[in-house]
């Protein structure tokens, strides 16, 4: 199993998610949208641990999180899309959380005795994610014609990064479909089908915005290397 | 003045370390102690998060750490996420000492009584609240706002 794939999505989008603190649209977003990052930055640090144990090297999670660049970081291209407005990043978390559900269902029996436990714990987060991003679909998609709009635009910029989340589980599709198609129909929203489709984050092929988000995550870990704080 | 390891057992000394964010729940009754193996004066304690993320981890690792080390004891702490801690791990004191926090205690449904009023009922203002654990309501009758420990399971 991809460990350090499956790490590397948790880290980015913790990142990605954290940049909305104290930014959101009310206070409660603000807190809502810390406390998803904080459980996925709890997953990829236990994930990192558990690849450095199994890689060897004695890396450490730190090793792995700060001292990678860009084409050594294997996250899936959705997880480092720019935020954008608020009903681009539902479109984005939605999709994210219709995946992820299904993936921790599946590594949950993983023969990988640490992985499966990451991943039992995980799902139940992932679950309560997943009814936080359904219904903030529902309130944008339902709510007036500018929230509708804006989260219809967030589906159609993002459509592009979907297929590639399905390269290494073909099985999981269909779960997706079935949570997500109901969501998005009550919404009166619709998941476009891109015709090119982009991939490549699992062998370091990532869009532009990798590498600002990078520099801003690692930039103090590397400017003073071992610094406590 | 450090006490020696034979007055007061490594379980006794546990049940004195409290959750940080709620000072009023013992690791024990919030389910989050996993076991505790002790031979001699060593003690390997066994604890597990309730959520992946939740940074109140490693000040209960010092704080169990500490309490045991001022005992005479030699702490050894370690994290297991298997199985899955779930609220079905709080006790029964566990929710009784929530509600008289003013907190209500995890319910399978969001159908939560206000823990002031006892009347109802209450809306969810945001699924998300102070801490990993919680989730923010509203009383419909008196309308005060109050923490939920949210349902995980």
């Amino acid at each position: 199993m991809n460990v350090l794939g499956f790490a590397d999505d948790n880290l980015i989008l913790a990142q990605r998610l954290s940049e909305w603190v104290a930014a959101a649209p009310d206070l409660e977003l603000d807190i809502a949208v810390a406390n998803i990052a904080l459980d996925h930055l709890g997953v990829a640090r236990a994930l990192l641990t558990h690849f450095g144990d199994l890689e060897g090297k004695g890396r450490t999670e730190d090793d792995l999180a700060m001292f990678r660049s860009e084409r050594e970081l294997t996250n899936l291209l959705i997880c480092e899309q720019p935020n954008g407005d608020f009903g681009q990043t539902i479109a984005r978390q939605l999709l994210f959380d219709s995946y992820q559900v299904g993936l921790w269902e599946k590594l949950a029996g993983s023969p990988d005795e640490v992985l499966a436990a990451v991943a039992s714990k995980a799902l139940l987060e992932a679950r309560y994610h997943w009814q936080h991003s359904a219904t903030w679909t529902e309130r944008l998609g339902r709510g007036t014609e500018e929230s509708n709009r804006r989260m219809q635009s967030g589906l159609v910029a993002l459509a592009r990064y979907v297929d590639e989340m399905f390269d290494e589980h073909q099985d999981l599709r269909r779960g997706f479909d079935e949570r997500l198609t109901p969501v998005l129909d009550e919404s009166r929203l619709v998941l476009p089908k891109d015709p090119f489709p982009r991939r490549g984050g699992r062998r370091g092929m990532h869009t532009e915005h990798l590498g600002h988000l990078l520099a801003k995550m690692q930039s103090l870990a590397r400017a003073y290397p071992g610094v406590q704080w | 003045m450090v006490t020696t390891a034979t007055t007061l057992s490594p379980h006794q000394l546990l049940d004195q370390v409290m959750d940080p964010e709620l000072p009023f729940l013992s690791i024990a009754d919030l389910g989050i102690l996993r076991g505790v193996e002790t031979v001699g004066t060593r003690v390997r304690v066994t604890i597990t998060p309730t959520y992946s993320g939740c940074p109140a981890m490693d000040a209960i690792r010092k704080d169990i750490e500490s309490m045991l080390d001022s005992h005479g004891y030699q702490p050894e702490v370690v994290l297991s996420r298997a199985p899955a801690w779930t609220t079905d791990d709080l006790s029964p004191r566990a929710r009784d000492l929530l509600q008289q926090h003013g907190f209500a205690p995890p319910q399978p449904d969001h159908s939560v009584g206000c823990p002031r009023c006892a009347d109802g009922p209450a809306r969810v203002v945001s699924r998300f609240g102070s801490t990993a654990c919680k989730a923010l309501m509203v009383c419909g009758s008196c309308g005060e706002p109050f923490d939920l420990f949210k349902e995980l399971r």
